[in-house]
C-alpha cells in the first residue's frame, strides 16, 4: 500500500495538517502536498476509470503530464471537472470526487467494456455508428452521449462564483520554466540589465535538480537554487512568478501565461486566475523533459508510475507508493529511483533493465547497495487489477515466456526522456530526431521567426536536449546570452553526466504477441493500446495526424504528453519506416488546459458587451418594455400594458399610430456626415441612385451595394448644403457603412476631397407619426411644418417647442410623419415634451415590431429581412432607385453579370394567404419535382410575415421565382406541422398604394 | 499575434489593433470590363507561400488603411507603407529583395 513515510518531504510543512474530502471520505494531508501526493499518502491508489473500458486508473506522474488523476473539484458555483490532482495544491476544505464511473469508483458497471475490448478496437466509433441511419436517434446517440466526456459539465444554472483578470506585460526576455536551466538563463539575461520575466508552472523553484541533487560550483544544487532565486529577486529588472504556466507561444513573441492566483488559497480574496498577455523580445523555453512510459502488458494498473514520479513522491512529499518497488528501465536515469528508495529504507526487489549491456556508474552503485539488477530483461506483465501485486519477468529479446514472478506493490518505469518542445513548436520551431536519446529535440537552426525575421525562441537545458546538470547549465548560459544578444559569461560547473547509453525500447518484450499487446497501454486516459495503433497502420493509416484521430491517441486532456512518442514509434515500426519520417502530430496551445474564466477575464455580464443607450433609454426602461437586441442597442419591441400579450401591445400601438399619433425612438439610426467638394460624386459611386442632383433641403431614399452587387444598406440621404450630405443608415449599420466609405475613400479614390464623420450619437431622433403628427408639432410651436413649408421628402432646421430641431419629412410607416433630430443632450427632454403635448391625441410610444408591421403593410423592404447578402436591388423591384444615367456605382458591373441579370431570379412579391392566416417566417414555397439530392424543389421563400392589425389578416413578403410575372397565382408553403398553406402572389404594397396618407 | 507598425501614426501595435483587408494593389474593374477581368478583380487572389503585399487598417487606432509586405510562412514583416500608391515603394522592394532574393508578387519583383 502507498503510505506517508516518517521522514522526508522536502516541500511539506508537517506542522500544518490539512483536512480534505475525497469521495465523501475525510482525509488528512500537509501544507505543501498536491492532491495527488495527499491521496497516495492515504493509500488511494485508484483515482479514476479510463474513458472507454472504465479500467481502474492510478496516478502515473507527478506533474502536468498526468493522464489519469482527474477529478471533479469543488461544489455548486465553484464546481469544476477534470482538474489534475498532480498540479492541484492541497488546501483545507478541498472537495474532490472521482469521475467516469457508475455507481462507484470501486464498483463500476462500465468496466464490462473491458471484457468487450476485443469489440472496441481503434476506429470503433467510426465503424460502429455509421449504419443503419435510423439507429442514430434512439440507439447510438444516447449511447454516445452517455459515454461522452470525462467529468460532469458544471450545472448550467450556476454562475462561476470566482473572478478572473487579464494582465498585460512586456519583457525583453521571458524565461519559461524555473528549473536550474531557467534560473541560469534568467540570471544571465538579467545581468545584462534587460527586463526579465521568469515564470514557473509549479509552486516551487528548482525543477528536477531539486529532487535529483548534484553539485554546482562545488555547492549542493539546492543551495545554488536558493542563492540564485535570492539574487534574481533582489534585481529590479526581474519579475518572478510561481504557479504561472506558459500556455502558448504565438506570433512575434506573444506569450500567454496562466497564473493560478488563489486556487491554493481559496480564502484569499482576489482573482482566481490571471491571464498574462506577455509580449517578449525574446523567449527562453526552459521547460525540461518528460519521462516516457514503457509499453508492457498491464502498464496501466494502479501502482505503475513513471520512475521519476516515484522519486518525486518520495523526496518532495515523503510518500512511498509501496514497500516493494520494481524498477523497469531502458536507461540509467531510473536507477536514481531505486537508489533513492533504498536510501529511504524501502525495498527494491529488482531493477529490470531492458539493455543487454546494462547500465553504467549508477547501476554499479545500485548493485553496491545490494539491489538485484537484471540486464536484458523485460516486464512481461503486471499482476493485479486494482493495484499492482507483482510482475512477471522474461527476456526483452523474447516473446513473453515468464521466467519468474516478483511480488511488489509498485512498478517504477522509465522509457527515456522527451524534451518538452511544445512551446518551441507552437509558433513554428522545427525538431530534429536525436538517435542517441531516441527523442525529438528542437533544431536551433530552425527557430520561430519574429517580425524582423529574427529567431525569437531559444530552448535551454533539457528542453533543448541537454541531459545532465553540467550540460544543462552550459546550455542555459548560452541561451541566456543569446536572448540578450550579449557575450556569453562563464557557465557554472555542474556535475558531468556519467551514464551508459539508453536503448530505444518501444515494446516489452520486443516479440510480444497479440494477447500481451492488447494490454499494453499507450494512452491510458483514452484507452489506446499498442494493438490499436498497429491496427490503424494495417487499415492503411499512414499519416500520424490521421492515426491520432482514428485511434484517439493523444487526444485526451493530457494531449499525449506521455503517449505521443511511444505511439508514433509503434506506428513507424508498423509502417516499417524511421521515426523522423513519421514525424510528430502538431503541438497546439494551450500546453495544459486553462480555465474558460481566465480566457474571459473581466469580460463578463455587462462588461462582456457594453450596451449602447439612446438619450431616451431611461424613459423606455420605465415603461415595462420588452427589449430586443438590435446591434449593440436594446430597442423596445413593444411597450406592454398590464395584462397585455406582446401581440396585443403591438396591435394597440399600430392602431393608435395609424389613427392618431405614435412616437418612435429612432435615435439608433446611423447618421453619417459626408462633406467636401467631391461629396456628391462620392455618393454617386456609393448609392445606386443619383445623389449629386439632390437639391439642398431635399431628401432621397438610397440603396448601397457592395462591389459584388448585393444590397448592403439603405436609408434616406438629406442634402444639407452644396458640400454636405447627411446619410442615414440602418440601426447597427452606421459603423459598418462608415468603414465602407472610409475604405473606398482611402484606398481607391484617395484624391477625392471628401471626409466622413459618424454623428450617430450626437443626435436624438424621434419619429412623430400619424394623422395628428402635424397638430402636435404645431401645438408645441416654432417652425412652420405645413405641407407648403415642408413637403414630403424635404427637411428644414428650426425650433420645435423651444428645442433646436432638424425636421425631416420622411415616412417609414406610410403615415404623415416627421423625423426630428435634436442634440443628444436634449433628447430626453424633447421626448417628454412630445409625450406631454401629445396626451390629447392619446399619444403612445411604439416599438420595433409595430415599426416592422407598418413598413410591411406599405411594402417597404427591411435590410436583413428582404436581404441576406445574396439579394440585389433588382430582385426587390427597386429599379426605380437605380440610376440608368450613371456610368458607374459600386455593384453596377456585378449586377450586369449573367446570373444577376437572369430573369429567372427569385423576386419580391406580396403574399396573401387564402385563409387569411399568417405564413410561417422563412417558409419555402414548393415546386414540382425533386432536386439531385432527392429533396423537394422550391420556388420561393417568405422574407417578412406579420398579422396586420390594419388589414385584419396575415400579410407577407417573399422572394418568388419570377414572382412579379405571376401575380394572382396561388403557391403552397408546407409548414412544420405538415399542412400546406396556400398563398396568392400579390403586389407587396398592402396599404395605401397611392401614398395619400403620407403626403398630406 | 502579429506586431505591425502603422506608417501613418507611427504606432507599433498588436494585431488586435488592426484589421486585415486582403491583397493590396488590386486594380478595380467596373462597367465596361469583360467578364474575366471583373471575375479576377472580384475573386482571384494569389495566396502565396512567402512574400505577400496586403492591406491592413489601423481600425482601433488612427483609422487609416495601409499596406504591409509580409512573409506568410515566417510571418516576417518587411515593412509597411502608404495605401495610396500603385506599387510598393522602392525602399520596401529593396528590403524584400535583401531578404528574399528573386521574390515576385503579381507584377512586382
Ligand atoms: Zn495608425
Amino acid at each position: 500500500m502507498s503510505t506517508r513515510l516518517a521522514t522526508g518531504g522536502r516541500l511539506l510543512d508537517k506542522t500544518k495538517a490539512v483536512e480534505f474530502q475525497f469521495n465523501g471520505k475525510r482525509l488528512k494531508g500537509y501544507a505543501g502536498d498536491t492532491l495527488a501526493s495527499a491521496l497516495l499518502a492515504n493509500d488511494q491508489m485508484m483515482v479514476g476509470r479510463s474513458f472507454k473500458y472504465h479500467r481502474p486508473r492510478g496516478v502515473v506522474a507527478s506533474g502536468a503530464e498526468e493522464p489519469n488523476a482527474l477529478f471533479n473539484m469543488g461544489q455548486g458555483a465553484k464546481f469544476e471537472p477534470n482538474q489534475r490532482a498532480t498540479t492541484t495544491e492541497l488546501f483545507s476544505g478541498l472537495y474532490a470526487t472521482s469521475q467516469n464511473h457508475w455507481p462507484t469508483l470501486e464498483f463500476d458497471i462500465g468496466a464490462i467494456n473491458t471484457l468487450l475490448a476485443r469489440f472496441l478496437p481503434a476506429g470503433f466509433y467510426y465503424k460502429m455508428f455509421m449504419y443503419p441511419r435510423t439507429f442514430w436517434k434512439h440507439v447510438y446517440e444516447p449511447f454516445v452521449r452517455q459515454s461522452a466526456g470525462l467529468g460532469k459539465a458544471p450545472d448550467a444554472e450556476t454562475k462561476d462564483a470566482d473572478t478572473y483578470e487579464h494582465f498585460y506585460f512586456f519583457a525583453d526576455v521571458t524565461v519559461i520554466g524555473g528549473g536550474v536551466a531557467g534560473l541560469q538563463a534568467a540570471k544571465v539575461a538579467a545581468k545584462s540589465g534587460q527586463k526579465v520575466l521568469l515564470i514557473e508552472q509549479t509552486s516551487a523553484w528548482g525543477g528536477r535538480a531539486a529532487v535529483d541533487g548534484g553539485e554546482v560550483d562545488g555547492q549542493p544544487v539546492a543551495d545554488w537554487i536558493d542563492a540564485t532565486i535570492a539574487e534574481l529577486d533582489a534585481m529590479e529588472n526581474v519579475t518572478l512568478r510561481l504557479r504561472t504556466m506558459a500556455s502558448g507561444v504565438y506570433d512575434h513573441g506573444y506569450v500567454l501565461g496562466y497564473e493560478r492566483v488563489t486556487d491554493h488559497q481559496p480564502d484569499v480574496t482576489g482573482p482566481r486566475h490571471r491571464l498574462w498577455r506577455i509580449r517578449a523580445g525574446h523567449i527562453v523555453t526552459a521547460t525540461g523533459a518528460i519521462e516516457r512510459p514503457l509499453s508492457f502488458a498491464g502498464n496501466d494498473v494502479p501502482g505503475v508510475l513513471l520512475a521519476a514520479a516515484v522519486r518525486d513522491y518520495a523526496v518532495n512529499w515523503g510518500v512511498s507508493i509501496g514497500d516493494r518497488t520494481v524498477v523497469v528501465t531502458n536507461n540509467d536515469n531510473a536507477y536514481r529511483t531505486a537508489i533513492t528508495l533504498k536510501e529511504l529504507g524501502l525495498e527494491v526487489p529488482a531493477i529490470i533493465d531492458a539493455r543487454a549491456e546494462g547500465g553504467g556508474a549508477l547501476a554499479d552503485k545500485a548493485r553496491d547497495m545490494g539491489i538485484r539488477v537484471e540486464n536484458g530483461k523485460a516486464v512481461v506483465k503486471v499482476k493485479g487489477t486494482k493495484r499492482v501485486e507483482g510482475v512477471a519477468i522474461g527476456l526483452q529479446a523474447g516473446e513473453g515466456a515468464v521466467l519468474e514472478t516478483i511480488k511488489c506493490e509498485a512498478v517504477a518505469m522509465s522509457g527515456g526522456w522527451s524534451p518538452v518542445v511544445h512551446l518551441w513548436s507552437h509558433c513554428g520551431g522545427k525538431l530534429i530526431w536525436d538517435e542517441a536519446e531516441a527523442h525529438f529535440r528542437p533544431d536551433p537552426d530552425r527557430a520561430p521567426k519574429g517580425d524582423a525575421g529574427q529567431a525569437f525562441v531559444t530552448c535551454a537545458g533539457s528542453a533543448s536536449g541537454a541531459m545532465g546538470l553540467g550540460d544543462v547549465l552550459a546550455d542555459a548560459t548560452s541561451a541566456g546570452a543569446k536572448a540578450t544578444g550579449k557575450r556569453k559569461p562563464k557557465a557554472p560547473a555542474g556535475d558531468a553526466r556519467d551514464e551508459a547509453p539508453m536503448a530505444p525500447v518501444w515494446m516489452m518484450p520486443q516479440g510480444a504477441g497479440a494477447k500481451l499487446k492488447m494490454k499494453m497501454w499507450l494512452d491510458p486516459q483514452n484507452d489506446v493500446k499498442v494493438s490499436d495503433v498497429q491496427l490503424a497502420a494495417r487499415e492503411g493509416y499512414e499519416s500520424v495526424e490521421h492515426t491520432k484521430r482514428y485511434t484517439t491517441l493523444g487526444m485526451a486532456t493530457d494531449q499525449g504528453k506521455l503517449s505521443n512518442i511511444n505511439g508514433l514509434a509503434i506506428l513507424s515500426d508498423a509502417l516499417n519506416q524511421p521515426i523522423p519520417q513519421t514525424g510528430t502530430t502538431t503541438f497546439r496551445p494551450p500546453y495544459t488546459p486553462i480555465s474558460m474564466g481566465a480566457i474571459a477575464g473581466e469580460a463578463r455580464v455587462a462588461t462582456f458587451q457594453p450596451i449602447r443607450r439612446t438619450p431616451m433609454q431611461d424613459w423606455h426602461e420605465g415603461q415595462n418594455p420588452f427589449f430586443e437586441p438590435v446591434g449593440h442597442w436594446r430597442r423596445a419591441y413593444c411597450y406592454n400594458r398590464p395584462g397585455e400579450t406582446h401581440g396585443q401591445a403591438v396591435e394597440r400601438e399600430i392602431n393608435q399610430t395609424r389613427n392618431s399619433l405614435g412616437l418612435l425612438d429612432a435615435s439608433t439610426l446611423g447618421k453619417l456626415i459626408v462633406k467636401g467638394p467631391d461629396a456628391g460624386k462620392f455618393l454617386d459611386m456609393l448609392y445606386t441612385n443619383m445623389m449629386s442632383t439632390l437639391i439642398p433641403g431635399k431628401c432621397r431614399y438610397g440603396l448601397m451595394c457592395t462591389e459584388n452587387g448585393f444590397l448592403s444598406d439603405d436609408g434616406v440621404v438629406a442634402r444639407i448644403d452644396e458640400d454636405t450630405f447627411l446619410c442615414h443608415t440602418t440601426t447597427g449599420g452606421a459603423e459598418r457603412i462608415h468603414a465602407h466609405m472610409e475604405e473606398w475613400l482611402q484606398t481607391e479614390w484617395w484624391d477625392w476631397k471628401v471626409y466622413v464623420a459618424n454623428v450617430t450619437e450626437q443626435f436624438a431622433q424621434v419619429a412623430v407619426v400619424g394623422p395628428n403628427a402635424r397638430k402636435l408639432l404645431e401645438k408645441l410651436g416654432g417652425m412652420d411644418v405645413s405641407k407648403e413649408a415642408l413637403g414630403f421628402m424635404e427637411w428644414a432646421d428650426g425650433q420645435i417647442g423651444g428645442f433646436d430641431a432638424r425636421v425631416y419629412r420622411i415616412s417609414f410607416s406610410g403615415e404623415l410623419s416627421y423625423e426630428i433630430a435634436v442634440p443628444a443632450s436634449q433628447g430626453a427632454a424633447f421626448w417628454n415634451a412630445l409625450m406631454e403635448a401629445g396626451e390629447e391625441f392619446g399619444v403612445m410610444p411604439y416599438g420595433t415590431e409595430a415599426l416592422h408591421v407598418m413598413r410591411a403593410e406599405k411594402g417597404f423592404i427591411m435590410i436583413g429581412d428582404e436581404t441576406d447578402g445574396t439579394v440585389i436591388p433588382q430582385d426587390l423591384g427597386l429599379n426605380w432607385a437605380i440610376s440608368k444615367k450613371k456610368e458607374d456605382y459600386l455593384g453596377k458591373r456585378a449586377q450586369e453579370r449573367s446570373h444577376m441579370a437572369d430573369p429567372n431570379r427569385w423576386k419580391l412579391v406580396g403574399l396573401e394567404t387564402v385563409d387569411g392566416s399568417v405564413l410561417p417566417d422563412g417558409a419555402y414555397a414548393v415546386a414540382d419535382g425533386k432536386n439531385e439530392n432527392g429533396q423537394r424543389n422550391v420556388q420561393g421563400r417568405v422574407t417578412s410575415t406579420y398579422y396586420s392589425p390594419t388589414l385584419k389578416k396575415g400579410i407577407a413578403m417573399g422572394l418568388v421565382h419570377r414572382g412579379p410575372d405571376r401575380m394572382g397565382e396561388v403557391i403552397e408553403f408546407p409548414t412544420i406541422g405538415g399542412a400546406n398553406v396556400k398563398a396568392r402572389i400579390v403586389d407587396p404594397v398592402f396599404y395605401d398604394k397611392e401614398g395619400e396618407k403620407q403626403n398630406v | 499575434m502579429l506586431i505591425l507598425e502603422c506608417p501613418y501614426c507611427g504606432v507599433k501595435g498588436e494585431e488586435t489593433e488592426f484589421h486585415g483587408g486582403g491583397e493590396a494593389h488590386l486594380k478595380r474593374f467596373g462597367p465596361g470590363s469583360d467578364d474575366d477581368q471583373f471575375h479576377d478583380y472580384l475573386f482571384s487572389r494569389v495566396n502565396p507561400k512567402g512574400v505577400h503585399l496586403e492591406r491592413w487598417r489601423h481600425v482601433n487606432g488612427c483609422g487609416k488603411w495601409f499596406h504591409a509586405a509580409r512573409d506568410t510562412m515566417t510571418l516576417e514583416v518587411f515593412g509597411t507603407y502608404s495605401a495610396q500608391v500603385f506599387e510598393p515603394p522602392q525602399d520596401i522592394k529593396d528590403k524584400i529583395s535583401a531578404k528574399r532574393p528573386g521574390w515576385q508578387w503579381r507584377e512586382f519583383s
